[in-house]
């Protein structure tokens, strides 16, 4: 069934009834939000006429906290960022740095931040996999993803000693080299993930009532999301080609044989396929860098005190959830004079009063997971 | 003297049923259901309390008697109230029909049926017992005085009227074959012409058992309760010992539902395979086994639905209630009635119609699982290159 044929019109006929709209508080505390997001609803029965995204719940104020540490002091705050996915947080602004500082990372810290990013992909997207499953009452998924996200987190415990907030690079590389042995485990469960992946798509792909439920939720068309700004697995649902991997390769990407998937109905059941898809790519960019990985240096040349020239600088990378990017701009002292964080979530979530209208409170739902937010990076 | 009158026996059946169905409930069913959906899942299921965690129910209900019991300021008290006890009472009176078993003799002249009552209407009866127990569910969505609770009473209010149409349907073609609606005779009769009406009504049992997942609340139609849309829906504001009733009421809906099942549609207390002489020690087995054995595969499976479907959208579950399965029971029982109309008096009409349900209902299967081998195969030529492992 399309889109169409469900959205039933309600004509302006006098009724006997005084009907009005209901207004709904969707969150902060919902089990579907993913985090703190209210949504402000006016609902017609059940069929959404507007939905107002209120966020702010978590703020932090993170931005503002950049400027008051010294640019290392910077990274943990990344992490608390998108908690799902510390490393590419980490990536993002340790690139903007090193683009500051002008630094070349050697060769091994690149294999192993392209190695932590794709593992810290698959995490995120495992992640969304599960809570978007349990939104639409498919609970089995969700524990045979996390299954595997904690053999990733254990990958992450033994390389920094942390499973959620990484800290896990250095500005101009790493901060440890990997523990003997970590590859060759990394490598096994490499080879085993694609018929894990299998078990996922075995129980949503082709399932009838998960198509019904995704097929033709929250369309929107490529030029629609490249207006609204939106990137990722978003996008790429749309029928755009876009990855900053591709389109502007940093690390060693360039030399990597990957393909990026897209889709072009733009509608749930894309974006889902994107993803597992994204998924898969993963692990041939894993085995890819498991592959080329040889010893030697991790860290480049870096000062003591990194005291960058007075200069603006935007980098960007392309974490699990789209453009994640960083801007900053020195003052030639120690610490950034303003550092602006380019959060693909919070300009995602744009898009959901959009998507949401004239579907109903359970396609609402979907589409919050679809649209994969994670309300740290949202409010900071 | 004779103390164990037949009034006195029917007593002691009620109280045996009263007593026994919710701790059956709290013990086996809901350990069962954790275990067997924590097998699916990867994952162990409650095993700390007890051997094996098989005290984990007790633990459950001092959980639940012993909590606070919250009314929401400006609900509906008395109809708040009433909900859960409105939920649990008619799925508990329905027991008294289920016919778990023939006469038992329980000393040298004194035997009694393993069943409260035979009424000659009983499965009108528990139709209309049943359906009480939605009032609970409105009632405690309307009466709770919160949004989502609401939105979860009406969604309840909706799908259960309207599944009881096509379980109606279901059970009418039954009825053409059986003539009678009591459950004892229902029984007898599959037992007479050797033949389980499940296989003439293979339809109609398809068709009585999803609407009978869609009355009891269950996975993929959870609508009510959906806990990540609604928060639980309906019970949003229930607690304590309200609502254990609630939960109570579900489970003993789910227990008639899979006992009208068996005694409709398989044959009650019957051992499979009575004329296969090979296999005539299945008739050592109690009928009362039997019957236990056959509720609890449909017990399972609806475990085994809850861990394996997404939840349908609202309107696609009226949309296959109303454009699809109420079609199909009408289509159903003009099909039966022309079998037995074609061969009156006998019961090969029903051995033919049987064969005929079940060629087409296997070539349905090999065209779905076609359909989907080729929507598989779309999809994996649409994928990029290298995505999969070589196998």
């Amino acid at each position: 069934m399309t889109d169409k044929d469900r959205v039933v019109e309600h004509p302006e006929v006098p009724t006997l009834f005084d009907v009005q709209e209901m207004e709904l508080n969707f969150g902060p505390q919902h089990p579907s939000t993913h985090g703190v997001l209210r949504l402000v609803l006016k609902v017609d029965g059940e069929k959404i006429l507007e939905a107002k995204p209120d966020v702010g719940y978590l703020h932090r104020g993170t931005e503002k906290l950049f400027e008051t540490e010294t640019y290392p002091m910077g990274i943990p705050h990344t992490d608390r960022m998108d908690y799902v996915a510390a490393a590419t947080n980490n990536h993002a602004f340790c690139l903007t740095i090193e683009k500051l500082l002008g630094v070349e990372v050697p060769r091994r810290a690149q294999l192993i931040r392209v190695i932590l990013d794709e593992l810290q992909r698959l995490s995120s997207h495992l992640v969304w996999l599960g809570t978007s499953g349990i939104d639409l009452g498919a609970v089995t998924p969700f524990w045979y993803a996390f299954r595997e996200r904690e053999q990733i987190l254990d990958f992450f415990e033994e390389y920094c000693g942390a499973r959620l907030t990484l800290n896990s690079m250095r500005i101009g590389g790493l901060p440890f080299d990997l523990t003997p042995g970590w590859i060759e485990r990394l490598s096994d469960f490499v080879d085993d993930l694609p018929a894990r992946i299998d078990d996922y798509e075995q129980l949503l792909t082709d399932n009838r009532i998960w198509k019904r439920r995704t097929v033709g939720i929250g369309v929107i068309s490529g030029e629609e999301c490249i207006e609204r700004g939106l990137t990722g697995p978003l996008l790429r649902a749309s029928g755009v080609e876009w990855d900053l991997r591709r389109a502007q390769p940093y690390e060693c990407y360039e030399e990597l044989d990957f393909a990026i998937p897209t889709r072009v109905n733009g509608d749930t059941y894309d974006r889902y396929i994107v993803r597992v898809q994204e998924m898969r790519q993963s692990v041939r960019i894993l085995r890819q860098s498991i592959d080329r990985l040889e010893p030697g240096e991790i860290r480049g040349k870096v000062p003591r005190v990194i005291k960058p020239p007075a200069e603006e600088v935007y980098a960007s990378i392309e974490s699990p959830k789209g453009e994640l990017g960083f801007y900053c701009v020195s003052n030639g002292t120690n610490r950034p004079y303003r550092m602006h964080c380019r959060p693909p979530s919070f300009i995602n979530l744009q898009a959901l009063p959009r998507l949401a209208k004239g579907h109903l409170i359970s396609d609402l739902v979907a589409l919050i997971g679809t649209v994969d937010i994670v309300l740290g990076e949202v409010d900071r | 003297m004779k103390i164990l009158t037949p009034t006195v026996l029917t007593y002691i059946k009620v109280v045996l049923l009263v007593a026994l169905v919710p701790a059956i409930v709290g013990f086996v069913i809901v350990l069962m259901e954790r275990r067997f959906m924590g097998f699916m899942q990867v994952r162990l299921g409650p095993n700390r309390v007890g051997p094996k965690g098989t005290l984990q129910g007790l633990a459950d209900l001092v959980k639940l008697v012993t909590k606070e019991d919250v009314t929401p300021a400006r609900a509906e008290g008395s109809v708040h109230f009433l909900a859960p006890v409105l939920a649990v009472i008619p799925a508990l009176t329905a027991l008294a029909l289920i016919p778990f078993g023939p006469s038992v003799r329980l000393s040298r002249n004194v035997s009694t049926p393993l069943y409260v009552t035979d009424i000659n209407i009983g499965l009108l009866f528990l139709f209309a017992i049943t359906s009480i127990g939605v009032y609970g569910i409105i009632l405690g969505g309307w009466a709770s005085n919160n949004k989502y609770s609401l939105l979860g009473g009406l969604r309840s209010a909706a799908q259960l009227i309207s599944y009881e149409v096509p379980m109606g349907l279901a059970l009418v073609s039954v009825l053409l074959m059986t003539r009678s609606l009591s459950l004892v005779e229902i029984v007898q009769r599959q037992e007479r012409i050797h033949l389980w009406f499940v296989f003439p009504g293979l339809l109609a049992f398809f068709l009585y058992f999803v609407s009978g997942v869609a009355e009891t609340n269950r996975n993929p139609f959870d609508l009510p309760e959906a806990e990540s849309e609604l928060v639980s829906g309906f019970n949003t504001e229930y607690s304590g010992v309200k609502f254990a009733f609630f939960f109570l009421g579900e489970y003993t809906a789910m227990i008639i539902i899979s006992c009208v099942a068996v005694t409709v549609f398989f044959g009650g207390w019957l051992s499979p395979f009575p004329s296969v002489k090979a296999l005539s020690f299945l008739k050592l087995v109690p009928p009362l086994v039997w019957f236990l054995i056959k509720t609890g595969v449909f017990l399972f499976a609806y475990i085994w639905f809850r861990s394996t479907f997404p939840r349908y959208r609202f309107d696609q579950l009226m949309a296959l209630g109303w454009k699809w399965m109420i079609p199909v029971g009408l289509v159903n029982i003009v099909i039966v009635a022309l079998a037995i109309l074609a061969t009156p008096g006998r019961t090969n009409g029903m051995v033919t119609l049987a064969w005929i349900l079940g060629a087409i209902f296997v070539l349905l299967f090999l065209l779905a699982r076609l359909r989907q081998a080729l929507t598989r195969r779309d999809r994996l030529a649409a994928e990029p290159a290298g995505a999969r492992a070589p196998r």
